[in-house]
């Protein structure tokens, strides 16, 4: 009950929000909200941290900036291309690195990722260092006019709402259940039958899927695809606003992008400038060390032990 | 029943060697269908790893394994778990996070075929509350169903444990140490617990509590170093000299 009102509370603040704060930094917010909620969904419900999402971000960034801009794609057709080239990858790397566990697991998605990191320095479609620029945003549906900052900010919205949709009901779900039990207990799951490896990879691939949708979102609002999106940095950033919002909560991925997204860029334009690497670095050392559940986490402990 | 044999499940030349060390060497186990059999032996002498064998979360050297009949020594663990051959585990294997109900419904949900349904709504499972329910209350747990399992305690796990496994249906149950570390009234509850869930199904089991085996088992195999040393029922067993000699070291 409290959640539906806490729920219907953001919709109201996310549908009016744009008409107070500059809609394409709410764009980027929303962004890397769905980009680290997908990828909680692997580590906080799956319990494997992932060192290479970048991969699935940047790739299907690319992905949809080369089907818009060269093929010619209509927006919407342009983003499931990325998304989908992303779940691709995820089914791959995943297949390669499901069977590692820990250490061994973050090394090997991370390797694979530098892998792909490397394959677009190279490859000609992507424009080397200069990235894909001027990507058309397009149309919605053929008829709203995508150029329009409102507009695209509301497409935004619709694509963010589905994928949380998707998440939540995925986190709560029969196959969520068999999830949290391999998470919490690995060797009694296979014991009861179940294959935790299908399982393990199936969160692995919806998790990448839904990056590379974030990825794919992302190259539309500002038109451009760069090495930045798939580099390694990216994949520690997610980490970073997974771990501040609070691991293992539907909404804390969200609140910790916020945080982070909402840092970098009031701290870029004021004196503390050169110092953005810092604060967030200390952020963390703060967050790793005095709140380990990260915000949403620690809030939710607090009321449970005061009510 | 009686056309797979007097035997659920036997091992021939089981054996499972480390580096230049053999901790399970030529074992031959018969279980007999609808016994409590135990598998005592000091530490050390293999048991646990004879239970991961049998399981294949660790691959033999050498040596067959046959359930019902059928060669399982290269089946994969959950494959022989849907066989129904369920094992636990020395510490108690719970989902901790979960719910009572929902580690057991965990166990009941598979016969569904939506676990991989991740677009279902988890309403779906309800289904199988009034199952999880039933099973919660045979071992007593029936007002533990929604707490949160990390806040039980470790007898009632336990208890928790064998829920779950019930709710397998397991022809064979493989219990690794089911009273380890509990207290004399966990001990004697969970006694009770495997007796009366024993009924129609074969258990073998770990044991380090001779007072438990005595009471439980029909057959007791003694492990030593890895190789059988003696098997029989409990009379039989605790007066050869060899088990004494096993478990105290040499008389003087």
């Amino acid at each position: 009950m409290n959640s539906k009102i806490g729920y219907l509370i953001a919709i109201a603040l996310l549908l009016t929000a744009p008409l107070v704060i500059y809609p394409v930094f709410l764009m980027k917010l929303l962004c890397f909200a769905l980009f680290a909620s997908a990828f909680n969904l692997i580590l906080g419900y799956g319990g494997l941290l992932s060192f290479g999402h970048a991969a699935f971000f940047g790739g299907a960034a690319y992905v949809t900036g080369h089907a818009l801009k060269v093929w010619g794609l209509p927006t919407e057709l342009g983003i499931l291309t990325g998304t989908a080239a992303a779940g691709i990858l995820g089914l791959l790397i995943g297949m390669i690195a499901i069977r590692r566990q820990g250490i061994y697991f973050a090394m090997i998605t991370l390797a694979m990722a530098q892998m792909v990191y490397f394959l677009f320095i190279s490859a000609p479609f992507t424009g080397g260092e200069n990235g894909l620029q001027g990507v058309p945003r397009g149309t919605a549906l053929g008829i709203v006019d995508l150029q329009n900052d409102m507009n695209m900010y509301y497409f935004v919205l619709v694509i963010f709402g589905l994928a949380y949709f998707l998440i939540s009901r995925t986190v709560n779900s029969p196959f969520g259940q068999v999830l949290s039990a391999i998470r919490d207990n690995e060797a009694r799951a296979t014991s009861l039958g179940y294959d935790v490896d299908k399982y393990k990879l199936l969160a692995f691939v919806l998790s990448s899927t839904l990056a590379g949708l974030a990825g794919s979102t992302k190259t539309v609002v500002f038109q451009l695809a760069s090495l930045t999106d798939a580099h390694w940095h990216m994949s520690g950033e997610v980490v970073l606003m997974t771990l501040l919002g609070g691991l293992g909560t539907i909404v804390g991925p969200s609140v910790g992008a916020g945080i982070i997204i909402a840092l970098q860029n009031y701290l870029a334009s004021g004196p503390l400038a050169a110092w953005v690497p810092v604060v967030l670095g200390l952020i963390f050392v703060a967050c790793v060390l005095a709140f380990r559940r990260g915000v949403v986490g620690e809030l939710r402990e607090f009321l449970k032990k005061s009510f | 029943m009686s056309d797979k044999g007097q035997y659920i499940l036997q091992t021939q030349g089981l054996t499972k060697e480390f580096k230049g060390f053999t901790a399970v060497d030529d074992v031959n186990l018969n279980v007999k269908r609808h016994q409590i059999h135990a598998l005592i032996g000091p530490n050390g002498a293999g048991k646990t790893t004879v239970f991961n064998l049998l399981t294949k979360f660790l691959q033999p050297t050498r040596g067959k394994i046959t359930f019902n009949g059928r060669d399982i020594t290269s089946a994969k663990s959950a494959e022989i778990a849907r066989m129904g051959v369920i094992r636990s585990f020395q510490i108690s294997a719970v989902f901790p996070h979960m719910t009572a109900r929902e580690n057991v419904r965990v166990a009941l949900q598979r016969e569904l075929g939506t676990s991989f349904h991740f677009w279902r709504s988890v309403k779906t499972l309800n289904a199988l509350n009034a199952r999880a329910e039933e099973l919660l209350t045979s071992v007593g747990l029936e007002r533990f169903a929604d707490v949160v399992v990390a806040d039980m305690s470790y007898g009632r796990k336990r208890a928790l444990e064998i829920a779950t496994t019930l709710a397998m249906e397991p022809e064979l149950m493989l219990l690794d140490e089911p009273t380890q570390g509990m207290g004399r009234e966990d001990v004697e509850l969970i006694t009770q617990l495997i007796r009366k869930v024993s009924a129609g199904r074969t258990i073998l089991m770990v044991e380090h509590n001779l007072g438990v085996v005595s009471t439980l088992c029909d057959t007791i195999t003694v492990l030593q170093r890895g190789a059988i040393l003696t098997e029989g029922d409990y009379a039989t067993v605790s007066a050869d000299p060899r088990v004494k000699e096993a478990y105290m070291g040499k008389a003087a």
